[in-house]
């Protein structure tokens, strides 16, 4: 489904984000993507729907190369992939279904979208969205009104809206406590087994990562070092992915079920 | 499973009626703006003066710029400065003492700083050209009249940014030196006075650039500066000298905002 | 016992830079002193004439009100006009001379000098030349303040355009919207509030600006400034004085709780 050829990654001072980077990542694969901080692993991934850019190879979704894709083209292939970030992303201002519907954008003409005509089927779209991260009835609060957990199921809310066949999320939890990470981590979880969306998460925790994930990729320095099952990743590996023996900040404090 | 969400989660309803009242009182505002000006189209010579005076700015009279003996642009513009700097000096003189009369933070109560501020407000929408106008019945009809407007409409704005930059002051030192048995004076020249400095002095740039503008217009009314040859040579229709005069205005503006943004950025 | 060494001190920075600043500014101040020729002296000299201006000002003619009624709603008339037409210039020129929503180095910069240009020239200036072009009346009083509406709310809303957070812009990237779609969802609920709160600013601007564009010939109150001045009735010009403070107290007031609530 994800294809990665070759891509690197040159920075103009020329460093390298990333080194010659080769992956496949197959449908509904749960992935987590794992490193220290500055090992490429936001870059990576947000380089798979080219909000970053990459210097060479090639990225194909499905078998279409986005980093040839150009206009209408890469808007098409961004609309099938949505993306949870760190810091939410929502429109503070907005309500929360119009930040849900926000998603539907790519469906439908310009003209349409800025005046905000959203077809019956959308809105119910974004309803059963929002239900199935079970924060419908904050459909008209304002954004800013919500605790961050439940800004970040409105995140998730919005990628359903969407329609997106594929998942990316840039560090979901780091900055929400223990217990809204499980749920979060859990909303995720479930979608990526129920819906089958592919899903790839940056995770700081370590132990996160075992826990949700089927397939674990380490980054060292803008390199995959591990590449494989969670049964395979054991502390000696994360010991090399990091370079040093995990340590306690790599570990969420509450064990995870 | 087809839920039928409008039920489950409805609409809040209550902003709609504001919204349309608040459209419909616009929408009566504007009716009665347009209705008030008569559109009688463009003059046909619109377009020919239009064309005359964008001629002059293209090519322009050259020749005005620096003439030996008389009224010349060089001397217009630095007319212009002049009024505008002695202005702009002045008024921060007076503005430094009404500031702390108007924050709020300075007096123990509301109402002092409530009269400084009404004072200042006044001082504001006084018109500065009436003040000109004004001022030259005093003086005679000089560029010193328009130096006087200056000063003293430029209080006015200068004033109530300095207060406010009293009343953002960090309070902390005020306190420490209070403590330490200052009297009022030497905790406003210790506290007070190097806190708020660096924005008085950034203020004042900012109100110089606008005065530098403001010396342009004091003109029309004979307050001297470059105003006055800018009427005159638009009413006799030399648009090559209209357009000298405009170019250099502009230039000047342009230099002086681009002299005085550096320096604003040097000190903040 | 600690011994007792001489402590060496560091040497004071030099107050050079503050000594050569102060000379030049005084320089400056004399220099425009004696350029304007201004003096104390005749200060002195003329402030019996501004005694007997101010006592002629006093009281003012109650009954000119009701006379220059209309020429005072032509004024907000104007103030509204010239505001509207400049915001909604302003919305296109704020967004090309915004660096975070133009990319094209090429078209951002040129726009931000226009937008300078705009800014040097002072609205009477603007309200004379449109005189010259459209004649007496409202017309060229209105256009001067368009244009000068344009130049202040383009500059504060791009200014504000630069300060969005990017993260919802990046959402919108993220989720395949094109650029207006990305400005319609991302941009506009950002600056909306405000965008509302420069324009009312500029309102109260305007009001000011437009009672005194009168003077040349651009309509409004202005005009009555020099009937009263030539005709020497110095307790009508203070009539017009306070409507004019009036009005613009009242339009800062409600102004001023229109943009708290905005904010």
């Amino acid at each position: 489904m994800i294809e990665m050829v070759n891509v690197t990654k040159t920075y103009p001072n020329g460093t390298k984000g990333l080194k010659d980077i080769n992956l496949t990542i197959g449908k509904g694969e749960f992935v987590a993507i794992v490193g220290l901080s500055g090992a490429g692993k936001s870059t990576l991934l947000r380089s798979v729907n080219r909000l970053h850019e990459i210097s060479e190879g090639e990225i194909l979704i499905d078998g279409k190369s986005i980093t040839q894709a150009k206009g209408k083209e890469l808007r098409m292939i961004r609309r099938d992939i949505g993306m949870i970030f760190q810091s939410f992303n929502l429109v503070k201002r907005v309500s929360v279904l119009r930040n849900v519907l926000a998603g539907r954008v790519g469906y439908h003409s310009t003209l349409r979208t800025i005046l905000g005509l959203f077809p019956e089927h959308d809105v119910h779209l974004a309803f059963n969205a929002l239900d199935r991260v079970n924060i419908a009835e904050k459909a008209y609060s304002r954004a800013d009104e919500l605790s961050g957990g439940q800004q970040q199921r409105v995140a998730i809310a919005r990628v359903l809206a969407q329609e997106a066949k594929i998942i990316l999320a840039d560090e979901p939890v780091a900055s929400l406590d223990p217990l809204t990470t499980k749920q979060v981590m859990d909303d995720l979880k479930m979608i990526n087994e129920e819906l089958g969306i592919t899903t790839i998460v940056n995770l700081h925790f370590v132990n996160l990562a075992r826990s949700y994930a089927t397939r674990i990729i380490g980054l060292r320095a803008g390199e995959v070092v591990f590449d494989g099952p969670v049964s395979e990743a054991t502390d000696e590996v994360f010991a090399e992915i990091y370079g040093r023996p995990i340590q306690k900040d790599e570990l969420l404090e509450e064990p995870v079920a | 499973m087809t839920k039928n969400w409008k039920a489950i989660v409805p609409k809040p309803k209550k902003n709609r009626a504001i919204r349309w009242t608040v459209v419909l009182l616009l929408a009566a505002v504007y009716v009665w703006a347009f209705s008030g000006v008569q559109f009688t189209g463009f003059k046909e010579t619109a377009g020919q003066i239009t064309k005359s005076i964008l001629a002059g700015i293209a090519s322009p009279d050259w020749d005005y710029v620096y003439m030996p003996e008389g009224e010349d642009l060089l001397r217009g513009l630095l007319d212009t400065l002049a009024i505008a700097a002695l202005g702009t000096f002045i008024s921060a003189f007076i503005a430094f003492p009404l500031a702390f009369w108007a924050a709020t933070n300075m007096s123990r109560t509301g109402a002092v700083s409530g009269t400084g501020k009404m004072l200042l407000s006044f001082i504001r929408t006084f018109p500065e050209i009436i003040m000109a106008i004004l001022f030259i019945k005093a003086v005679g009809p000089n560029s010193f009249a328009g130096v006087l407007a200056l000063g003293l409409h430029s209080v006015g704005m200068l004033g109530k940014l300095y207060s406010e930059e009293v009343e953002n002051m960090d309070a902390g030192p005020t306190e420490a030196l209070l403590a330490s048995g200052a009297t009022r004076l030497q905790i406003l020249w210790f506290a007070v006075v190097p806190q708020v400095l660096p924005g008085f002095l950034s203020y004042t740039l900012y109100r110089f650039e606008i005065n530098v503008r403001s010396a342009t217009i004091l003109g029309v009314i004979g307050a001297g500066g470059i105003g006055t040859p800018l009427i005159f040579a638009l009413s006799t229709r030399h648009w090559d000298r209209v357009g000298i005069i405009l170019l250099g205005i502009i230039v000047m503006v342009t230099l002086i905002d681009w002299i005085s943004g550096s320096l604003r950025r040097k000190i903040v | 016992m600690i011994a007792n060494t001489e402590l060496k001190r560091p040497k004071p920075p030099s107050r050079l830079k503050h000594y050569l600043t102060a000379v030049i500014l005084l320089l400056i101040l004399w220099g425009s002193a004696v350029q304007t020729e201004s003096t104390f002296g005749k200060l002195i000299q003329g402030l019996p004439n501004m005694l007997d201006l101010l006592k002629e000002m006093f009281p003012p003619d109650w009954g000119y009100f009701a006379k220059v009624t209309h020429a005072m709603l032509e004024t907000i008339r104007m103030a509204l006009l010239g505001t509207t037409f400049g915001a909604i210039l302003a919305i296109p020129v704020a967004l090309l001379c915004a660096g975070n929503i133009t990319r094209a180095k090429w078209i951002v910069y040129p726009m931000r000098f226009l937008l300078n240009l705009n800014r040097t020239i002072p609205d009477l200036l603007m309200a004379a030349l449109f005189v010259a072009i459209f004649g007496l009346g409202l017309l060229p009083g209105i256009f001067a303040l368009m244009l000068f509406s344009m130049g202040i709310i383009a500059k504060l809303a791009y200014e504000a355009l630069e300060a969005i957070e990017k993260g919802p812009l990046e959402a919108m990237t993220a989720v395949g919207a094109n650029k207006a779609q990305w400005i319609a969802f991302g941009v506009v609920p950002q600056i909306q509030a405000h965008y509302m709160s420069f324009v009312l600013y500029t309102f109260e601007i305007n009001v000011r600006a437009a009672a005194i564009l009168g003077l040349v010939g651009a309509g409004g109150i202005g005009h009555y400034y020099e009937v009263t001045l030539g005709f020497l009735q110095y307790d009508r010009t203070s009539t017009i004085v306070l409507y004019t403070l009036a009005v613009v107290l009242l339009i800062d007031y409600a102004s001023m709780k229109l943009r708290e609530r905005l904010l």
